[in-house]
């Protein structure tokens, strides 16, 4: 029981990683009608805004160090320790989740770059070629963060407060030896609230309407006289944005290396086709259930009986259901229909 | 008794809570051209994919020289030999005229598959024949090496017919053949259509352009509100005072 | 030597077969993705499980090449059978998504859970001690590891290229047979416009279950014939990166033309050799002509591109032809030829059709 619930929790957390990606990219399908194959490397984008974020707190110069008494020898300490010796230290622990409000303006930025200077002018192309642009540039993200951060992965911590583990089995009666990470309950709870915001924005803003709308019926919208080119946008940095902060947050679960963001890529996307393109519900609904399925298949348990299981155990899901259910779970007729 | 190549008997369809056909009874002989027009609204794009099999009546039988073509797929009812002509001219944008119509001609030589990927496309001599005498037929034979997507609205509905007729179909359906058209390009449509009449094609026209109708039909249907209201010959369908109403008294 | 003709020395061979092989891999992909247009994902896992067979085929049967590209090939198809029933069930990019989850199947099989045929991440390899049933009837077992060969030529060097270069012209010559057939109309036709192929009369679904096996029996090919030229076969061959440089290839030289997929992979693979060959000592050697302070700025800058930043250059690249020249390099030609065309006659002051008033042009 206690393995189970583990399971469970681990399974939330990272569906909620593909929850937040899918919700990106049924965001841009829906509004622009673009498939966007560079959000994944925008998700990998938010990872490294906080490894970037995190060098830049820990600046560092050479400081003789006073612990070594044979000889002059220097430690290299941040500028931050130096200059603010009680809230520098802090700051930098607590540089993951401070990343936050770097990421949010970089990611709008590039969301802005992105769709004003390239993907805007692939509306009316043909979707191949849209798949094809965003392709390549999402080699050219990847390509550009190698270039600067190295190929290899560049682990963040979370803050040592919230580094340790919770007894999330004193909180519904499993016993005290069932525990789990704080920080992957901190995420759990920070994509929710994420996908509260972004829904309750669509729905409780003239704005949203609007956007909401669009997704709907493109044409209709932009005949009202609506600017609707200001809308994909917007709606593209805010994809943008959903899909960095999940970035930021994941990097103490996940060490942030450059091509994490094809990874998560392809998972994204049958998230998506599984939820039912088109469907925002069906993509956050879709990348929970995965995150699940793929935790629960993981289980020494199951793949004692079906080993590596877990590896192919998402394909399987999603070939199943894009079988019987041709639109996915909560797919909208009309949207890419054959 | 005149062979009937459609037969619609007491169809019924229902959309939820809305009536869109009901009690339809559709007698389509052979050779003839058989017209249903109807306001807008009335239930004519609903009739046309029952004729065809994509939806499924509710009550009732469709049948197709005694076959129901209920559940069958596109290709399947064309081969059996059903061709259809769309609002929209349905052709193939980026192939030349010719192309266009040497598809048509494979599949009804053919069949549905045939794997024939090493015999060379220049050599099917008999099929290209066949082609250039169609696009003779139908008045396009000097564009015939054009790409089809640079054709005006008009010629691509003549391409469109081309493809039909090279199907050799045992009914033609039309689905509002001239709508958004000039005056021109409408008439010369009407004209090449009687051209073709003289060949003893079943036809099947779903139109609300009365000029049209008056000048090809054998028979008339009249479909408003889901229901036939008036059934028969042109000159009597066109006094009928229901027919009239449902016209100008209205209804939507 | 200088480095733009570094590929044409030692490397040559091996640089020649690569060129080959992936021709032949991308003439492949482009029957389905240049007549039909749709866009898979997922052919690595057929040029991974070509290589797979072939070397299988090595260890189990013969070094020679000619079953193991006949084992490679039916077993590509027949994946490529089961994976494109099952994807063509959707299309557009429902297709698309679905080669590619796939295609990530595949790998992740072949990586972790199927190790026992594949040999996980160290890859498959020959050994001394395989059985080589056939072999062992004509041939005495010599020391070491025996090399693949063709009825007793050595398929390394240069006899291994003219080998692959013989199966990419027998490949291409099928490929401009399918295009120029009635067949290659019909997947024409989907690419136009697949509602009125199901109104004609056409079933779709075989010819593009056809189309795609065919490919995908292509992509086998080109496993095999790596293996051939290099008895290994590893996992992250069937990587979806993998079937991203086929998708490339093909793009850049010219989706949907005959010769184009064959220029693509040539061009990549050659300047994937060039470039991945530079680095700051051969750049600064490249610019020592100009003053050093401009050289110090030029080679950090030209380095990025270089070497290991051949993706970046590759991406680039891509994003740019995508952008202005959607039809490759054969587009590119074309344009070119008609510029010059036009110029020409414009040189002799004839006047071009195009010139007289009230053309549409």
């Amino acid at each position: 029981m206690d393995a189970i619930f583990l399971q469970i929790l681990n399974g939330l957390d990272k569906g909620a990683a593909y929850a937040l990606i899918a919700l990106g990219l049924t965001l841009v399908f829906g509004t622009l009608g673009i498939v966007n194959f560079a959000h994944g490397a925008i998700f990998m984008l938010g990872a490294f805004c906080a490894v970037a974020f995190n060098k830049l707190l820990t600046l560092s110069t050479k400081v003789e160090d006073t612990g070594v008494t044979l000889f002059k020898a220097y430690k290299e300490t941040p500028y931050l320790k130096i200059w603010f010796p009680e809230a520098g230290p802090v700051l930098i622990d607590f540089s993951v989740p401070l990343s936050i409000v770097m990421a949010i303006p970089v990611m709008l930025l590039i969301g802005y770059v992105m769709e004003r200077g390239l993907i805007k002018h692939f509306y009316k192309r043909p979707h191949a070629e849209q798949i094809l642009v965003t392709f390549g540039l999402a080699i050219v993200i990847q390509e550009v963060v190698k270039a600067y951060f190295g190929a290899n992965p560049i682990p963040q911590s979370a803050p040592s407060l919230m580094s340790g583990s919770a007894s999330v089995g004193s909180w519904i009666g499993l016993g005290e030896n069932v525990v789990y990470p704080w920080w992957r309950l901190i995420y759990l709870g920070f994509s929710g609230a994420v996908v509260f915001a972004v829904f309750a924005f669509l729905k409780y803003t003239t704005y949203g309407m609007v956007v909401r709308a669009g997704m709907r019926d493109r044409e209709t919208v932009g005949l009202l006289g609506i600017d609707i080119e200001r809308r994909f946008t917007i709606v593209f940095a805010l994809a943008t944005v959903v899909a960095g902060l999940a970035g930021v947050m994941y990097t103490p679960v996940l060490p942030p290396d450059f091509h994490m963001g094809m990874d998560f890529l392809v998972l994204s996307f049958v998230v998506v086709v599984v939820g039912g393109m088109g469907s925002l519900g069906g993509a956050v609904l879709a990348g929970f259930l995965l995150g699940l399925v793929q935790s629960f298949a993981s289980m020494t348990e199951v793949t004692a009986i079906l080993p590596g299981i877990d590896q192919i155990i998402i394909y399987l899901v999603a070939v199943f259901i894009l079988l019987v259910l041709p639109r996915g779970l909560m797919g909208r007729a009309g949207v890419m229909d054959d | 008794m005149s062979n009937l190549v459609l037969h619609l008997d007491d169809v019924q369809k229902n959309f939820g809570g809305l009536r869109a056909l009901s009690d339809v009874n559709l007698a389509v002989e052979e050779g003839t051209t058989h017209a249903i027009i109807g306001p807008n609204g009335a239930g004519k794009s609903t009739l046309l994919n029952v004729c065809v099999g994509r939806l499924k009546p509710d009550a009732g039988s469709v049948t197709f020289d005694g076959q129901e073509l209920t559940g069958m797929l596109p290709h399947e009812i064309a081969q059996i030999g059903v061709a259809r002509v769309f609002q929209t001219p349905e052709i193939f944008p980026d192939m030349t005229l010719l192309e266009n119509v040497m598809l048509p001609a494979f599949s009804r030589r053919d069949g549905a598959f045939k794997f024939n990927a090493l015999s060379k496309l220049s050599s099917q001599s008999e099929i290209r024949g066949e082609a250039e005498h169609i696009l003779e037929d139908v008045g396009l034979k000097e564009q015939m090496m054009l790409e089809a997507g640079s054709l005006s609205r008009g010629d691509k509905r003549r391409l469109e017919l081309g493809m039909c007729l090279i199907l050799k179909p045992r009914l033609l359906l039309l689905d509002e053949p001239t709508a958004g058209m000039s005056r021109h390009d409408t008439n010369s449509t009407i004209d090449l259509l009687k051209k073709i009449k003289s060949r003893g094609m079943t036809k099947v026209i779903i139109e609300h352009d009365m000029h049209v109708v008056f000048s090809l039909a054998d028979k008339v249907s009249v479909l408003a509100r889901g229901q036939i209201i008036a059934s028969g010959l042109p000159e009597d369908v066109r006094e009928d005072p229901k027919v009239k109403e449902a016209y100008l008294g209205g209804t939507a | 030597m200088p480095i733009w003709l570094e590929p044409f020395g030692a490397n040559y061979p091996d640089l020649l077969q690569k060129f080959a092989i992936y021709g032949i891999f991308a003439i492949g992909f482009n029957i389905l993705f240049g007549l039909t247009g749709y866009l898979s994902f997922g052919h690595a896992a057929f040029l991974g499980i070509g290589s797979y067979a072939a070397v299988w085929s090595f260890k189990l049967l013969t070094m020679n090449a000619i079953p193991a590209m006949f084992f490679a090939v039916i077993f590509a198809g027949g994946l490529a059978f089961i994976i494109g029933f099952l994807s063509l069930r959707r299309s557009g990019i429902y297709f698309s998504i679905l080669t590619l989850a796939f295609a990530q199947m595949s790998y992740k099989l072949a990586y972790s859970v199927l190790t026992p045929l594949t040999n996980g991440e160290t890859g498959l390899q020959l050994r001394q001690t395989d059985p080589r049933i056939i072999d062992s009837l004509f041939v005495e077992a010599g020391a070491g590891l025996p090399s693949t060969n063709l009825f007793g030529l050595k398929m390394s060097g240069y006899p291994g290229f003219y080998f692959c270069a013989v199966i990419l012209i027998i490949g291409f010559f099928i490929s401009m047979r399918v295009f120029r057939s009635p067949f290659g109309l019909m997947l024409k036709g989907i690419k136009s416009n697949q509602n009125r192929m199901n109104y004609t009369g056409l079933n779709t679904r075989p010819y593009m279950l056809t189309a795609f096996v065919i490919s995908g029996m292509y992509a086998g090919l080109a496993g095999g014939l790596l293996a051939i030229t290099d008895p290994l076969a590893g996992a992250e061959r069937m990587q979806w990166t993998a079937s991203g440089e086929v998708v490339l290839m093909t793009v850049l030289g010219g989706v949907g033309t005959l010769i184009g997929p064959v220029l693509g992979a040539g061009l990549i693979k050659y300047f994937e050799n060039i470039f991945s060959a530079f680095n700051a000592h051969v750049l600064t050697e490249m610019f020592s002509f100009l003053p050093d302070a401009v050289v110090e700025v030029l080679v950090p800058i030209f380095g990025l591109f270089v070497g290991g930043g051949w993706h970046l250059t590759l991406g680039l690249l891509f994003v740019v032809v995508i952008i202005f020249l959607p039809g490759g390099l054969m587009e590119g030609f074309n344009k070119l030829f008609g510029l010059l065309r036009k110029s020409g006659a414009q040189i002799r002051g004839k006047r071009t059709p195009q010139d007289q008033p009230g053309d549409g042009g």
